[in-house]
């Protein structure tokens, strides 16, 4: 399926915007993006599973906030910097 | 980031960093200062004299920068431990002084538990292992965690028991208890004598030493004062801001405390506050604490503006250095060069250091972005950099 890269984590993906990964669950899928580009996952996702304050994920434009969620071939995965800080 | 490549530097040839060359052939040692700030990383070349210096950065531009550490046991690996506002933290590696970087496979992380687990939120603190431990390292994490890499900082796994221990737990507290950008863990010390006699410090859970290559810890809080009104028996209280071994005597240690400026002689157990001898005016508060390579009797402080709300400014807009020369008996204000009033920065823990050049050449790099040096031991300052981000640590190393 289709993932939308953040540009913060864009020199991890050879600077592309949007690349393919699988996965039966967003978990999975972290898991093969973090297999493409390594160290990806870790940056947004801490030791204990849990999403990074500042980093979302969206789902066909829902938010997600589980690593359990269900995914489809067909998804549209957008993971997006929060515009927090300053 | 799997790599970077920064452009080749000209003025510095392939084996710059390297003791010696092929040809055995010595070059005039050479001082590049390393800064770490809340925006980047610089590097500053200087000349055989520490008169010019050469901007090298920035590198990783928008990270924020806890510390940047060469190896002295190769002198041309550098760590940089790095986050963003929004990505998590990670290190960064570099075996050629910085022309390209690689990022650590597995940075410091604390292992998964059943309540949820801690989570590092930046790696604070770097030091290079023994020198018979080469590629060794240990980090010091925020919230406190201790870590250690076999691998030159591609691999990182939780170190000694006191990650997990209930007892290191109550005494680290929780963030609420820690400093305002979170409590860490700092100050790892490795006795040059000895790779199984480790010290680290916590801001807040106090001074801790091993004997046994960090299998057990224990702490070593004798002497030291806390906040008034708090159990001074309890490490919990206990602030260190930076403890230093003197490489000229290694039974002698220095410290700067949230509550006054400490040496300890060992075998003994006690820490003297040597503090007291500071100017009234002044006081004995602050954050970095500098030794001399060699002579153990001289020790180097920044102090600060402590007082009821704790500005963190330098004492009345007028900041100044402040040297002994007799193990803290007295200390001298050392001042020359350096604004006269209206200057409201201070310098964070790892902000200051010094060369091992002769006569000793200081650094030091403030909250406002400027970096000022001495190639006197403090008795001159010329500031060499200005208007760089909020600068969070300073080290100087000497490449032959």
């Amino acid at each position: 399926m289709k993932v939308l890269i953040p540009t913060s984590l864009r020199s991890y993906t050879g600077d592309r915007r949007e690349v393919h990964a699988n996965g039966a669950t967003l978990a999975e899928l972290l898991a093969d993006l973090d297999r493409q580009f390594p160290g990806f996952r870790f940056r947004m996702v801490d030791e204990q599973g849990r999403t990074r304050p500042h980093m979302r994920i969206f789902v066909n434009g829902a938010a997600v906030y589980e690593l359990a969620q269900p995914l489809h071939d067909t998804d549209d995965v957008a993971i997006v910097q929060a515009l927090s800080g300053g | 980031m799997a790599s970077t490549t920064n452009r080749p530097d000209p003025a510095m040839p392939a084996t710059g960093a390297r003791r010696g060359g092929a040809s055995g052939r010595h070059s005039a040692p050479r001082v590049v200062i390393l800064v770490a700030t809340r925006k980047g990383a610089w590097l500053y070349h200087g000349d055989t004299k520490r008169k010019q210096w050469r901007t090298d950065g920035p590198h990783f531009l928008g990270h924020i920068v806890s510390h940047l550490v060469l190896d002295p046991r190769d002198g041309r690996t550098l760590l940089a431990a790095a986050r963003t506002g929004h990505l998590g933290p990670t290190i960064f590696r570099s075996t050629d002084l910085g022309r390209s970087w690689r990022e650590a496979l597995q940075p410091p992380a604390f292992r998964s538990g059943p309540d949820g687990g801690r989570t590092v939120d930046h790696t604070f603190w770097l030091t290079p292992c023994h020198a018979n431990e080469p590629d060794a390292w240990y980090a010091g994490t925020s919230p406190q965690g201790l870590f250690r890499s076999e691998d030159g900082g591609a691999t990182w796994s939780p170190f000694s028991c006191i990650n997990d221990d209930p007892h290191y737990r109550k005494w680290m507290g929780t963030v609420q208890d820690g400093t305002p950008d979170g409590p860490k863990l700092h100050s790892i010390i490795v006795d040059p004598r000895d790779p199984a006699h480790l010290y680290f410090a916590m801001s807040g859970g106090g001074v801790h030493e091993s004997i046994d290559g960090g299998r057990s810890f224990a702490p070593l809080l004798k002497g030291l004062e806390v906040v008034e009104g708090f159990d001074v028996a309890d490490p919990t209280f206990h602030d260190p801001h930076c403890v230093r071994l003197c490489p000229g005597n290694p039974d002698r240690l220095y410290q700067q405390n949230h509550c006054g400026i400490y040496r300890l002689d060992r075998p003994g157990d006690r820490w003297e506050r040597i503090g007291n001898s500071m100017p009234a005016r002044t006081g004995d508060i602050g954050f970095p604490m500098v030794v001399h390579p060699r002579d153990a009797d001289t020790a180097w402080v920044f102090p600060m503006d402590g007082r009821d709300v704790w500005p963190r400014t330098s004492p009345d807009g007028s900041p100044a250095v402040h040297a002994t020369r007799n193990g803290g008996r007295s200390w001298e204000r050392l001042d020359a060069g350096l604004p006269a009033t209206q200057a409201w920065w201070t310098v964070k823990r790892q902000a200051m250091t010094a060369d091992t050049l002769e006569p000793v050449g200081l650094y030091f790099g403030t909250t406002s972005g400027e970096l000022w040096m001495s190639g006197d031991e403090g008795a001159q300052w010329t500031c060499i950099a200005r208007h760089l981000p909020e600068i969070y640590a300073v080290e100087a190393a000497v490449l032959a």
